[in-house]
């Protein structure tokens, strides 16, 4: 066993998968070794004065000692010196992962929210959870959050990289080894933080071409299913995507023409909020709306108007289907009160320079892209 | 409990005498005891939080409540507990007494900072009948002004917190520029009460940033302002730059009264003046001034530029050198010297080992390309409790030790003291050593569950837990005991040359019968010849003979 590889077992680090993590497990070995010595070192030297020097009854007067001037510099300067060197290593390495290789690289946009990771790339497919990459390849992410803060991290690349909204961070990797990573959300962000995962899976040339094709490799399987054994919100690819399914049908279907979803009425009542409100009508009754209510709506508009609004909807009885209308109600069901809809107020893209950049090329698609980051990949 | 020097603070008994007093140990008592107090309370929450994390499933708390619990131990520890304990409770003790002044500048403020303690305090934990609030004591946007919690009492409890340190560290800071008495030079002064000052300074800079923060985020919590919404042209890391403009210096905040404790703990114990007082008294504000220059090092990964990233890295390293060379002059001091093995030794020792460990880890977690790993993960939770609780709860229990027989009269019992120290850092060594390797592992910060092959550490963590609250629990026992039935301590029971022991213990009300000069500095143990009795009685009495502890040319010390 190779030195690296007894310290890193010794740390209980994973085992690193790209030449980032090696290297950056190069220079943890060097400074938690020194930092170890250091701390043995202070209470050794602590012990044997207290041996030598050391009185059961009562403390005798002592001669006055004064740190000499080399004392002092020796501290001083050494450890100056040493820690300007671990900066000094560390500030490289730290450049580099700010700084994505130029030339070709897998660009794939990143879309984090409240609990789930969505995985993006124009020249490939779309997943939830779990993120499928060829081995070898320069993989550049582009994140950004459609909520709150949340943190990119994956411990077997020694990588993590917060992801904001309203902002898009990039970040790099390039797994020289096929096999399966778990990513991690690592900035707190609500009830589901702690489950709030996802896998990269890397894949040998071969299998990523099939998985392209559409094939589900048998790792990608894996991965999706030890997600959802997992409890992650992620990997259910049917059960999570139900509301945004709904909510681009309801843009397919036009329903945004009269209804909005940031709280205002419009030509008809907002859907923000609308979900389990009582609802006053036309007629005097007071409905719940759940479920049945807002299917009911849909197929026959006229039976329950709402107070205040005109009777000017259409039936979309024939034109959607029983499970496209269950989608827009769950996506209905997840527009809850005061929430702020990102797709909606999310100010232009902003790709931030120092993080490397986007080569101008891609700047619009970000913009575009990154709100509904999962149709991107359609081919 | 007569004393040649006049009746003790303590002689008065009526409850109206405590919740009155402008005398500042006596304030220092009522803060000494409401910080252990919230000190008693945020263990309880840890207690519970390691116990939930002793299986990767979720064991009898809710992710939610989980959540609630570590914000609240968070909150409870850092600005119930860790801010003031030191400053307030021996600070108010010992700072007038150790420069020979009668009282602190402002003794009406002194008491008015207590019930704004208590106010905060109990504003703070309010909360938690409103269901609490699950943002982590960093409250970080836009998830704090999201939270459907109860944010908001938590906010207004910890600004009005921040007032009563502002208003300890202006008296302070006051008391130390203009009540010093004849003979009290700047470079006679003892080394805590520098590290005092420093914390004093830091408190009034740093604290009003804080203020500010919460103020925003309570105001865009209630209102909906949007003040950090970037779909309204907020900017969320904008926060990150204010909280951590106030927290990192808030650490100094933590650890400088602390490394104040131990320069008095290693001298007196190693009956030796310091290797170099000038220093650990420049140091102290070294730290002060560079404390304020590295607060980027907590976002390395959140998004600033990479030269930005880079200042603050090499910025990060110089403060750890000044701590180094306090922790090489302590040892130093050493050498040499004639050291008691007592209690509060025991803990410098402790202090020394867990200091150098938990700094080391922070210029680890300060490297740049490391920080990237470990940002938000356990190992960062370990090396900060290997400061707070290693470092300022270690000098904190040393300084209870310490001053035990100054505050009470009386002494603890020994045997007990170190067999319960022993067990403070044997439990704090188990419960977080393996969380550094839970952090090397992969395991992010304020996780409800995690996976199972975390779950070995996590165990040994939760059963060092324990270890570590029976330490305390037993250390709580003794000095309840001992504060009523400890056998009589005399005046200086550590044969200690510094002058909060040349007046009687416990201190009579006013202190000093009479405004004393000191001549000696407060570390001179060249001609001390302890006094065979094991005590001095005289003590503060002006132009007694054989008076002041350290006997001989030291008498002439409290001459008024």
């Amino acid at each position: 066993m190779s030195f690296d590889e007894l310290m890193r077992r010794l740390l209980f680090l994973p085992e690193a998968a790209t030449e980032f993590a090696r290297s950056v497990d190069r220079l943890h070995f060097f400074v938690i070794l020194v930092t170890m010595a250091g701390s043995a070192i202070v209470a050794f030297a602590a012990l044997v004065f207290l041996l030598r020097y050391g009185r059961k009854g009562r403390p005798l007067s002592t001669p006055r000692v004064r740190a000499s001037v080399w004392f002092e510099g020796l501290v001083i300067g050494g450890l100056l010196s040493l820690f300007l060197l671990w900066w000094v290593i560390g500030f490289r390495q730290y450049i580099a992962y700010a700084t994505p290789p130029a030339g070709d690289a897998l660009e794939v946009y990143v879309t984090a929210k409240q609990w789930m990771w969505k995985f993006a790339s124009p020249s490939g497919r779309a997943s939830i959870g779990v993120l499928v990459v060829p081995e070898g390849r320069v993989v550049r992410l582009i994140m950004t959050s459609r909520d709150v803060i949340h943190s990119f991290y994956v411990p077997a690349f020694r990588l993590k990289r917060d992801v904001l909204p309203g902002r898009f961070t990039v970040t790099w990797f390039d797994a020289r080894d096929a096999g399966v990573y778990d990513v991690h959300c690592a900035e707190f962000c609500g009830t589901e933080h702690s489950r709030m995962s996802a896998s990269v899976v890397v894949l040998p040339p071969d299998l990523y071409e099939r998985w392209l094709d559409g094939e589900e490799p048998e790792p990608v399987a894996r991965a999706g299913a030890r997600l959802r054994l997992g409890g992650g919100q992620v990997g259910d690819v049917e059960q999570v995507d139900m509301a945004e399914h709904g909510q681009r049908l309801a843009a397919a279907h036009g329903c945004f023409a009269c209804h909005t979803i940031d709280g205002q009425p419009h030509i008809g009542p907002t859907w923000q909020g609308l979900f389990g409100k009582r609802v006053a009508l036309e007629s005097g009754d007071v409905v719940r709306a759940d479920e049945a209510y807002l299917t009911r709506s849909m197929m026959d508009p006229q039976s329950d108007i709402v107070a205040g609004f005109q009777p000017v909807m259409p039936t979309y009885l024939g034109t959607l289907e029983n499970t496209e209308a269950a989608a827009i109600v769950q996506f209905i069901k997840s527009l809850h009160p005061g929430q702020r809809s990102p797709e909606v107020r999310l100010p232009e893209a902003r790709v931030v320079a120092q993080d490397g950049g986007l080569p101008a090329a891609h700047r619009d698609g970000a913009g575009r892209d990154a709100g509904s980051g999962d149709r991107a990949g359609a081919r | 409990m007569t004393h040649p020097a006049g009746p003790s603070y303590l002689e008065e008994r009526s409850v109206r005498s405590w919740l009155f007093t402008r005398d500042h140990k006596r304030i220092g008592v009522l803060f000494l005891i409401a910080t252990a107090l919230m000190m008693a309370l945020g263990g309880i929450f840890a207690l519970l939080l390691r116990l939930e994390l002793l299986t990767p499933r979720p064991m009898f708390m809710s992710a939610d409540s989980y959540n609630r619990l570590f914000t609240l131990h968070g909150v409870t520890m850092v600005w119930l507990f860790l801010i003031p304990s030191i400053p307030t409770a021996f600070g108010n003790f010992l700072l007038p007494i150790m420069i020979g002044a009668r009282e602190l500048a402002f003794p009406r403020w002194n008491l008015a900072s207590f019930y704004l303690y208590c106010l905060g305090a109990l504003v703070t934990l309010f909360s938690m009948f409103l269901g609490g609030t699950d943002t982590g004591w960093t409250f970080y946007v836009p998830y704090s002004s999201k939270t459907p919690t109860a944010i908001v009492p938590v906010l207004v409890g910890v600004f009005i917190l921040g007032w009563s340190t502002i208003i300890t560290g202006i008296n302070f800071i006051t008391t130390v520029h203009t009540l010093r008495t004849r003979g009290m030079t700047w470079m006679r002064m003892p080394l805590f009460v520098w590290a005092i000052y420093g914390t004093s300074v830091i408190q009034v800079l740093a604290t009003p940033v804080l203020g500010m923060t919460l103020a925003l985020v309570a105001v865009d919590h209630w209102l909906d302002w949007g003040l950090f919404d970037p779909g309204r042209g907020g900017d969320p890391v904008i926060f990150q730059h204010l909280f951590w403009f106030y927290s990192h210096p808030a650490v100094y905040i933590m650890i400088l009264p602390a490394m104040g404790v131990v320069s008095e703990l290693v001298t007196t114990f190693s009956h030796k003046n310091p290797l170099s007082y000038l220093a650990i008294a420049v140091s102290t504000f070294g730290i002060a001034f560079v404390g304020f220059l590295t607060w980027g090092h907590h976002m390395f990964t959140a998004g600033m530029s990479t030269f930005d990233a880079g200042a603050f890295g090499v910025l990060s390293m110089l403060v750890a050198i000044f701590s180094a060379i306090k922790v090489s002059t302590w040892v130093g001091t050493m050498y040499r010297g004639s050291i008691s093995f007592k209690a509060p030794l025991a803990y410098v020792f402790a202090f020394l080992f867990l200091f150098v460990f938990g700094g080391m880890t922070g210029v680890a977690v300060a490297t740049m390309s490391l920080d990237v790993h470990w940002h938000d993960t356990y190992f960062v939770v370990a090396h900060f409790h290997f400061i707070m609780v290693g470092g300022s709860l270690t000098a904190y229990l040393g300084a209870l030790h310490y001053w035990f027989p100054k505050i009470t009269g009386r002494m603890y019992p020994e045997r007990w003291a170190l067999a319960a120290a022993l067990l403070v850092f044997g439990g704090f060594v188990l419960t977080f050593v393996p969380q550094f390797l839970l952090g090397n592992l992969g395991m992010p910060r304020r996780y409800h569950s995690y996976p199972e092959s975390m779950q070995a550490l996590h165990t040994i963590s939760t059963g060092g837990s324990w270890a570590l609250f029976g330490g305390l629990s037993i250390t709580l026992s003794y000095l309840l005991w001992a504060a009523r039935r400890g056998r009589l301590a005399g005046d200086n029971p550590w044969y200690s040359a510094s002058y909060e022991w040349y007046v009687p213990s416990p201190p009579p009300k006013h202190n000093w019968p009479a405004t004393p000069c000191f001549e000696l500095d407060p570390y001179d143990y060249t001609t001390y010849a302890p006094d065979p009795r094991g005590k001095s009685d005289v003590g503060g009495a002006p132009d007694a003979p054989g008076g002041a502890p350290p006997a001989g040319d030291a008498q002439g010390a409290a001459h008024g």
